[in-house]
């Protein structure tokens, strides 16, 4: 069922494809820079500090949707005992939890000039901070346990617990008084934000995804050739 | 037209910090994965190296560590 999966397949295909994903990033992010920082209009409200939008929310929605993923290969693999699954998984969580951090740090420059204050424990900026801290967690976990077996059962209990906290951040502007703002832009209803501003968050979304798959490719080989090492320690 | 591209109604400040520290962000995180990759791989060129023929071709009917000597060497 998962043949597709297995490394000396994959090998083939993510040893090559760095430079070509690395060429189409900095095409798609130049586009998306001059989009954000120039042609895009300012708000009527905020006015330029608008543009941080282009970078805070991209960056807020692929470190949800790495956690997410990671659970969801963490959680198959350790059903299937499928290690590649793993290895898929701690591949992706470097580019997750700097994008966590992009979004705390960048969110915290753009509250200053709209709400007045660097810092405020609401429930949307508390629950991203909790997001980053299960990051560190399930990353340090990899660092620490030598034993496969137990790394894997460790990591995937951290990304349970972990995971309850994705639908609490989403709906947090929802169920609590925030100073964060509802979300604008909805897959199901209609969405709130004029098509000139939707069009660069949207370019810069794809830049950002071509990074983190890019980072992806690029640690996933690092992890091969790591296991490859060792297969050569016992030859 | 140039003046608000650069000083942004006085919001300038907060928005060029806030990329600014984005791009920061990937250039360094980029950086610590590729030094990570060329680590591993000098590693395994090493360690390669050090095989005598027999387990030298023993490694190398591997397709993936054919890929791995492949890509290194071609740098």
């Amino acid at each position: 069922m998962f043949k597709f999966f297995e490394p000396n397949k994959i090998f083939q295909v993510t040893s090559k494809a760095p430079k070509y994903v690395l060429f189409l990033f900095i095409i798609v992010f130049s586009i998306g820079l001059t989009e954000a920082l120039i042609l895009s209009p300012e708000d009527y409200k905020q006015s330029h500090a608008v543009r941080i939008m282009y970078v805070h929310v991209p960056a807020a929605w692929i470190s949800l949707g790495i956690f997410s993923s990671i659970t969801f290969l963490s959680i198959t693999g350790f059903i299937f005992k499928n290690k590649n699954f793993f290895l898929i998984a701690k591949s992706l969580a470097p580019s997750g939890f700097v994008f966590n951090i992009i979004a705390l740090v960048t969110g915290s420059i753009w509250g200053k000039p709209t709400w007045g204050t660097w810092w405020a424990w609401d429930a949307r900026i508390t629950s991203m901070l909790i997001l980053s801290l299960f990051y560190a967690m399930y990353l340090i976990s990899w660092r620490i346990y030598e034993n496969e077996e137990k790394v894997f059962k460790v990591t995937t209990f951290i990304m349970i617990l972990g995971v309850i906290n994705v639908p609490i951040i989403k709906y947090s502007v929802d169920w609590w008084n925030t100073l964060h703002q509802p979300a604008s832009i909805n897959i199901l209803s209609k969405t709130s934000i004029h098509s000139s501003m939707l069009f660069p968050l949207m370019i810069m979304t794809a830049a950002f995804t071509l990074f983190s798959l890019l980072i992806f490719l690029m640690k996933y080989n690092t992890e091969l050739i790591k296991i490859k090492n060792k297969g050569l320690d016992r030859l | 037209m140039i003046n608000e591209l650069f000083f942004m109604n006085g919001y300038e400040v907060y928005v060029l910090s806030a990329f600014g520290f984005t791009i920061l962000s990937f250039t360094a995180l980029y950086l610590v994965i590729k030094i990570q990759f060329i680590k591993e791989q000098s590693k395994f060129l090493i360690k390669f190296g050090s095989l005598n023929s027999e387990k030298a071709n023993s490694a190398k009917s591997q397709r993936i560590n054919k890929e791995i000597l492949a890509n290194a060497t071609n740098k």
